[in-house]
């Protein structure tokens, strides 16, 4: 019987062979694919072990971590979550994470390669691994007076520094609060359901002022008093245009007419401060559609990949007829920008025709406070010339100091500011609200120039005269540009 | 032959001094192993989640070293000259599975879904318990073919251990297999003992009819085929396997039962041509069944897509929908080389059986493929040394009885482990000594119990030269 047997122990060892071998590809082969699973809840886990990195504006943290009960023991809360929301985005144990928190997950979650050693240390010391810290560019006084000079109206405001790109304010209200939906239990599960577009007709979750695209309206008329200086157009802000009043659109049997003021053959200077739609019509007729958008593309438009590092939707000067190209340079044809892209605009201006790519991370810093990466400032382009900016920068300042002008609400007392309003006329025979705009920038008396912002209120008032742009969204510019001169003081 | 047979005691006490070592001292040794492994792995537990050493571990240790010094002083007395390594071993997998289970009693989800906070003193309790079947055993069985008296006794009492979870009010129905009964709250796998009872069966059924079943047999096409009349058992044997298929809907415990009895059958016979039928068998019996039967077809559909079942059992959809396979999965392979240490990992996610069926999964999560290729070493080991045991035994029944427990011991290991691990589909066994459940540790005590009872017998050293008739009128005196 002992040859049978012996084959039976060799069956035996077949039998502890496979499981072995079956264990070697279950632990070894498939390990990491296993391991890193989104589905294994293991991943989360680990992932909220550890308190998260934060968020830092002004040297103070904007977010925080807070033990829980459930496996995830860690869940991210956020001071005043709604009004830093459209600069954090959400980071949530249940619904994944957007913007920065996503961006940078890397560094808060301390994951980010450039901590590996530091972890490696860590584990063999038994010290618990900690996320790093995202300083941004923002201005905590400017961001509060956007957030409440919007209040309950629908809209955004984007501010940046001109010198350098820094964003300093970036606010979209009807906001959310992340801290809701930071967990994952039931209640998170219903606020997060609560805010989604399909719930809420307002889109709380729409980052408006980096994601959405807006008709630029009259603001645009600065760019296209640009491409007429640029292009020589005009000769200067002061020459009479020879603009008829209504001016008759090319190839088309309708004729464009004017808000308020005397526009037959004004000056550029004039037509800006009461906002010709006539003389403008014209002069991006003049100058034409290829150097419209050659125009429009130095001052940042038509750019898909415009990352802050949070990514902007792409602002749009499209290739048009006649007809259209004449209304996009008063902003009311197809063309579309998003609020940073105005701001863009006006900090261009500020900045001698020097455009600087907007950015709202400063610096990225290990748990240990070392510096891991400094964002350089970087130009994007020289949007005009020193000179068409010196003439540019003139007549935005007409248009706030003159008593004509249509944007006196964002006067500054002992501060030079330039700006120019608008109202977008949009949907169907321009049958809703407009869009009230104001862009604008603050000098200071050596010359600098602080701040550069946007503003757009999506409720715009039923007057559809263009002073609605300067009188609901100048005020909060004006706010938001006081803000950051104060805290430079 | 005859001669030497008739009072064998007598003369191994006379030439006990110059014959094999009785190896009880490694065992001794090895034993001392087996009981601080674990309770360091204890420790360790403790000391990973609660950041303190468990205030229970000195009874712990104390209470494990006690079942392992018993029993060794029991083997030392009745069984001086069995296998060395068989109790440390098993002494081992059992203090393992008390430190996984405790660990897992720890787990804040896992008390919130059944009662496993206090698995680990029941299993303790369960240990005691079998353990001191162990010791019945050895005390009470001096001779394991005593058991050959009981083969058809046994034939019956397995029949009924088998039957008990069909009957209505006895049996219970945990997620599709019946394969348990409830009596006075505690939940008995009735399979676990006719394991042992149907090996005793199938011993003394063969090595009677061996002769019968390998000579009167025509060749056919190169294999030996038994006639018709022949053929009678294997067919009843296999009819049961099937039955308990179709009614406790068990894969595993019906593949255990019929390859047990083929491996057996060849063993006793040394026809190939039974492999042959058996595997045959089994083939057309498990695709028979698993064309009509839901429970085992849906089995099958977990094992082939882990994943889409773990889906629809997070979607809520129609039917018994089952988590574990995937989450099992996703425990290897988080334990990834070295695993994450005791205490560290999450294989509480399993949920449901996660201390029982599904306890490797915690070994291999929590100690990773080095502690998993250790484990099944072990387990290897112990069927080894119970091969070794058939082939050194002198009788047929010790051989028979002793292939048989062994080869049911390896193929529980491989259709559990197998199960968990994903290479064949789940059932609804457990690993024998590491698993929490009471039928098993004590079953497979006493299993252990009796392969050291055969190996004792088989390892003793040779009876003394037979004593010739002539001789004795001559016989020197020897030296006392």
């Amino acid at each position: 019987m002992n040859k049978p047997l012996r084959r039976i122990a060799i069956f035996c060892g077949i039998l502890v062979l496979t499981l072995l071998l079956r264990d070697n590809y279950l632990q070894y082969v498939k390990a990491d694919s296993l391991a890193s699973d989104t589905k294994n809840r293991r991943v989360n886990i680990t992932r909220y072990s550890t308190p998260r990195g934060n968020i830092i504006v002004d040297g103070k943290a904007i977010t925080g971590s807070v033990e829980t009960s459930g496996d995830y023991k860690y869940k991210r809360t956020w001071s005043n979550g709604a009004m830093w929301a459209p600069v954090t985005g959400y980071s949530s144990q249940a619904f994944g994470a957007n913007q920065l928190e996503r961006l940078e997950d890397g560094i808060l979650s301390g994951n980010d390669d450039r901590l590996f050693f530091r972890n490696t240390l860590d584990m063999i010391t038994g010290k618990e691994k900690e996320g790093g810290s995202v300083l941004t560019t923002l201005n905590a006084a400017a961001q509060k007076a956007a957030f409440q000079g919007l209040g309950d109206k629908k809209g955004a405001v984007a501010a940046i520094e001109p010198s350098t790109g820094k964003i300093l304010a970036l606010v979209s209200t009807p906001s959310y609060d992340p801290s809701k939906f930071a967990g994952s239990s039931d209640a998170d599960a219903q606020a997060w359901s609560k805010v989604q577009k399909k719930n809420d007709p307002d889109d709380p979750m729409l980052n408006r002022a980096l994601r959405e695209t807006y008709p630029p309206g009259s603001t645009f008329k600065v760019v296209t008093a640009a491409a007429a200086l640029e292009n020589g157009e005009v000769a200067g802000v002061d020459e009479k245009t020879k603009t008829p009043d209504p001016f008759p659109l090319p190839q088309s049997s309708s004729k464009l007419t004017n808000e308020h003021g005397d526009c037959e053959n004004a000056t550029l200077r004039y037509a800006l401060m009461v906002s010709c739609n006539t003389v403008f019509a014209k002069m991006a007729d003049n100058v034409g559609n290829k150097k419209m958008i050659e125009q429009a593309e130095k001052f940042g438009f038509n750019e898909a990949e415009l990352d802050t590092p949070v990514r902007a939707a792409e602002s749009i000067f499209p290739q048009d007829n006649r007809p259209q190209n004449s209304l996009d340079g008063i902003g009311q044809g197809s063309n579309r920008a998003t609020p940073l892209q105005m701001a863009m605009v006006a900090s261009a201006v500020a900045n001698d025709g020097k455009l600087m790519k907007p950015y709202m991370v400063d610096q990225l810093k290990a748990p240990n406070l070392d510096t891991l990466e400094t964002t350089q400032p970087q130009q994007l382009s020289q949007a005009v010339s020193s000179k068409t900016a010196q003439a540019l920068q003139e007549m935005m300042e007409t248009v706030v100091n003159d008593p004509q002008g249509t944007g006196g609400k964002a006067k500054i007392n002992g501060v030079v500011v330039g700006g120019k309003t608008g109202t977008a006329q949009h949907g169907l025979n321009n049958s809703e609200k407009p869009y009230a705009w104001f862009i604008s920038y603050a000098k200071l008396s050596d010359g600098s120039a602080p701040v550069a912002v946007a503003v757009v209120v999506e409720d715009g008032a039923a007057d559809r005269g263009d002073i609605t742009g300067g009188g609901l969204a100048g005020p909060i510019a004006r706010d938001v540009m006081k803000a950051v001169i104060d805290s430079k003081k | 032959m005859s001669s030497t047979t008739n009072s064998p005691t007598h003369h191994t006490s006379t030439i006990g001094s110059i014959g094999t070592p009785s190896r009880r001292n490694t065992e001794l040794a090895l034993l001392v192993f087996a009981v601080v492994i674990p309770v360091f792995a204890y420790a360790n537990v403790g000391l990973a989640i609660n950041d303190q050493v468990p205030s229970g571990l000195l009874s712990y240790g104390l209470g494990l070293g006690l079942l392992a010094g018993v029993a060794h002083l029991v083997v030392r007395k009745f069984a001086p000259y069995a296998d060395p390594l068989l109790l440390p071993v098993a002494t081992l997998l059992n203090g393992l599975g008390l430190v996984a289970i405790w660990r897992l009693d720890q787990s804040r989800l896992l008390k919130q879904i059944h009662q496993a906070g206090t698995a680990a003193p029941r299993q303790l309790l369960y240990t005691a318990l079998g353990i001191a079947l162990f010791v019945v055993v050895l005390i009470f069985l001096k001779d394991h073919r005593v058991l050959q008296r009981y083969t058809y006794i046994s034939m019956v009492g397995a029949v009924l251990l088998l039957l008990l979870p069909l009957v209505p009010g006895l049996g219970q129905n945990i997620y599709g297999a019946k394969i348990w009964i409830s009596v006075a709250g505690f939940s008995i796998q009735p399979g676990e003992f006719a394991k042992i009872v149907l090996a005793i069966f199938f011993a003394g059924y063969l090595m009677v009819k061996r002769d019968a079943l390998a000579l009167a047999s025509r060749r056919v096409l190169g294999l030996y085929l038994p006639r018709g009349r022949d053929l009678g058992p294997i067919i009843v044997v296999w009819l049961i396997s099937i039955l308990i298929l179709v009614f406790e809907t068990d894969l595993g415990t019906s593949l255990l039962f019929f390859g047990m009895f083929v491996i057996m059958l060849y063993v006793a016979t040394e026809r190939t041509s039974w492999i042959v039928f058996g595997l045959l068998m089994s083939a057309v019996g498990a695709v028979g069944v698993a064309s009509f039967e839901s429970h085992v077809q849906q089995r099958v559909q977990a094992w082939l897509d882990p994943m889409r079942e773990y889906k629809l059992s997070q979607s809520g959809a129609p039917g018994i929908h089952s988590e574990q396979a995937m989450q099992a999965l996703w425990a290897f392979g988080s334990g990834g080389t070295l695993g994450t240490g005791w205490g560290q990992g999450h294989s509480e996610l399993i949920r449901f059986a996660a201390n029982s069926d599904f306890i490797l999964a915690t070994f291999g999560e929590e100690l990773g493929l080095a502690g998993i290729m250790a484990l099944l070493l072990l387990y290897g080991l112990i069927v080894e040394r119970g091969v070794r045991t058939a082939l050194a035994a002198r009788d047929p029944f010790g051989k028979l009885l002793a292939i048989g427990l062994s080869g049911a011991f390896a193929l529980q290991v491989f259709v559990v482990a197998g199960g968990v691990m994903g290479l064949i589909p789940l059932t609804g066994m457990t690993m024998p000594f590491l698993a929490y459940g009471g039928s098993s540790v004590i079953a497979n005590w006493a299993l252990i119990g009796i392969l050291i009872r055969i190996s004792d017998t088989a390892r003793r050293p040779a009876p003394a030269p037979a004593s010739n008739p002539d001789a004795e009128m001559t016989q020197v005196v020897r030296p006392s």
